[in-house]
């Protein structure tokens, strides 16, 4: 019996130590690019444009792209994911082929490797629709990938509005649209949100996709049409060919704050939810 | 009514939209159309997969005939300039890198789920969730690139090569897969009724006796999701291997040595390849579509199978 409570409490030792193995890989990965990073952020870090294949100067244009990329790939992933959720909860037959096979391609869509996105964008996107390397296939190629997100997230609010606001509405004599867009998806734009959130951070952290469909050009993207570079793929290329160090530091310091700053956001977008649920 | 649908009447209909109770039919064509274009917009998660899969065979399939699939798969000897085309070493790279990966990850991510699911204070539980989705969000270069600064030198200095090696990979793929492991597992965890570990702890076993023998066994089948999701997940990752494994085509003999996967070959070949080079990175990139496709059907085969059986017991 003895032998048992002291196995009890290695066993039960070993379970918090491996929690608190996880916090320390999470800490010193943070702890470490901070402190490494902060030193090389400066206005003109992000204010200047860089000069010498990233060696001198900023990063300003690569932070141009992102938010570029980022927002038009929003732009074509928010309506198309947020009405597929609203059909699949709100018309779709559960039962029905059509809804089975959305859902398991959602699902296989949210597996597939971002390499195997960047391929497609490149063949698809790129060579077959001639549309280059540019803002416009990035975007495209970024928006198939985060659609799975926006879909579920919007899908699992549109499920946490109460029974009683859709038969209420019905009951008085609105129509099943004008409950839909009235009272269903004001009231699950939370979760929209949460998903939107998580869809600009995938899209902050994206590389692998977007060498393959928006180039790595440095240059200012001046239209839709343009190549560009965004921070995650610059960091590679600086850390990759050994360009700069000190400025790979400096922007992988200004992608991880960008990624805690977006997590703490769809955290609480997401207790909101959870709240509005109950 | 439900079919006929003419475009102009349909936005005729939908300017009156506020006075639908006075015409009953123009009150049904509006919602018809909007259906159709809800509809749509769902159908577009199956138009992506077509497209993708039509598009990525039809570039990479001529690759494999011509160079023929034994040679394609079995042959090591990728030299693109001279026509040879053998992703052995590769295939072989992706799969080292990611078993090595998930022998360390897999029971470390279990132990945390466990810790979370049954042990952790609610609050511990909790700011632990947090944290491994927070892990889960650091993007995949920033990962690479602490391993190239950080884990390389090391390996380097203390196990001798030049550090770029499957152990990099290893270590930072594991760490990646982590929160995969750890958040699926703890749902599965969760999701064990109640019932079942009353009725344990009630016929006297001890809370870990409890976890060991009925709770973990009752959440099997979410557990093998989570570990088949994780190897999908480090066998589709690019970044952060190329950026530490060394990329060598080769067949490595020690854990130290530099190994190339197929996600680090695309990525690093596509920027100049064309022609049949082009061609041979597209096929490789259906080897890892069809076996990312195959781990996710398994999951969700499983998955249905597990809920058509877990009916009848409610």
């Amino acid at each position: 019996m003895r032998n048992q409570t002291i196995r009890e409490k290695i066993v039960t030792a070993a379970l918090w130590l491996s929690a608190l193995i996880i916090v320390g890989i999470l800490i010193s990965i943070i702890a470490y690019i901070s402190l490494k990073g902060i030193s090389a952020v400066t206005s003109d870090f992000i204010l200047q444009a860089p000069s010498h294949a990233g060696a001198e100067g900023g990063i300003s244009t690569t932070v141009v792209s992102t938010v570029y990329l980022t927002l038009v790939s929003l732009l074509f992933a928010v309506p198309v994911g947020v009405g597929a959720a609203v059909y699949l909860q709100e018309y779709a037959q559960t039962k029905s082929l059509f809804a089975y096979l959305v859902n398991l391609t959602a699902e296989t869509l949210s597996g597939i490797p971002s390499i195997v996105f960047g391929l497609f964008g490149f063949v698809f996107f790129v060579i077959f629709l001639h549309m280059g390397w540019s803002i416009l296939s990035g975007s495209l190629t970024l928006a198939i990938m985060v659609l799975p997100t926006i879909t579920r997230t919007a899908q699992e609010a549109i499920l946490s509005v109460p029974a009683e606001y859709r038969e209420n509405s019905l009951a008085l004599g609105a129509s099943k649209w004008q409950t839909l867009h009235k009272v269903i998806l004001p009231a699950a734009v939370p979760g929209i949100l949460t998903g939107i959130i998580l869809s600009i951070g995938r899209a902050v952290g994206e590389t692998a996709a977007l060498i393959l469909t928006a180039g790595s050009s440095l240059g200012m993207p001046q239209s839709l049409f343009d190549p560009a570079r965004t921070m995650s793929v610059h960091l590679y290329m600086l850390a990759m060919e050994g360009i700069s160090m000190q400025r790979a530091f400096g922007t992988a310091f200004i992608i991880v704050l960008l990624i805690v700053v977006i997590n703490y956001l769809a955290n609480l977008s997401m207790r909101r939810l959870s709240a509005s649920a109950r | 009514m439900e079919n006929t649908i003419n475009v102009p009447g349909t936005i005729r209909a939908a300017r009156s939209m506020n006075n639908t109770l006075k015409n009953k039919n123009r009150h049904v064509r509006p919602e018809t159309f909007i259906e159709l274009l809800l509809r749509m917009a769902a159908a577009v998660f199956i138009l992506a997969i077509v497209l993708i899969t039509v598009f990525i065979f039809a570039r990479g399939i001529p690759l494999i005939s011509k160079a023929g699939l034994n040679n394609f798969l079995f042959s090591t000897a990728w030299i693109p300039t001279k026509g040879y085309f053998g992703i052995l070493s590769m295939l072989w790279g992706s799969l080292l890198v990611t078993l090595s990966s998930m022998v360390w990850a897999v029971p470390l991510g279990m132990a945390t789920a466990v810790f979370m699911a049954e042990i952790a204070p609610r609050r511990i539980g909790n700011i632990l969730g947090s944290l491994v989705e927070m892990l889960a969000g650091i993007p995949s270069v920033v990962y690479g690139f602490i391993g190239l600064i950080v884990l390389v030198p090391l390996i380097r200095n203390y196990l001798g090569g030049n550090g770029l090696s499957i152990l990099a990979g290893a270590i930072i793929l594991g760490i990646m897969i982590l929160p995969t492991i750890i958040s699926i597992s703890r749902d599965a965890l969760l999701a064990v009724p109640a019932e079942y570990k009353e009725s344990s702890l009630a016929l006297g076993a001890t809370h870990l006796q409890t976890i060991s023998r009925v709770i973990i066994p009752a959440a099997r089948s979410g557990i093998i999701t989570a570990i088949v999701l994780g190897m999908g997940r480090a066998i589709g990752e690019t970044m952060a291997v190329v950026m530490v494994t060394g990329n060598a085509t080769i067949i490595p003999a020690r854990i130290t040595d530099p190994v190339r996967t197929m996600t680090s070959n695309i990525v690093l070949e596509m920027g100049y390849a064309a022609g049949d080079h082009q061609a041979a990175l597209f096929a490789t990139g259906i080897v890892l579509f069809v076996f990312i496709v195959c781990l996710n059907l398994m999951v969700n085969i499983t998955a249905k199978a597990r809920q058509s059986h877990a009916k009848p017991n409610n």
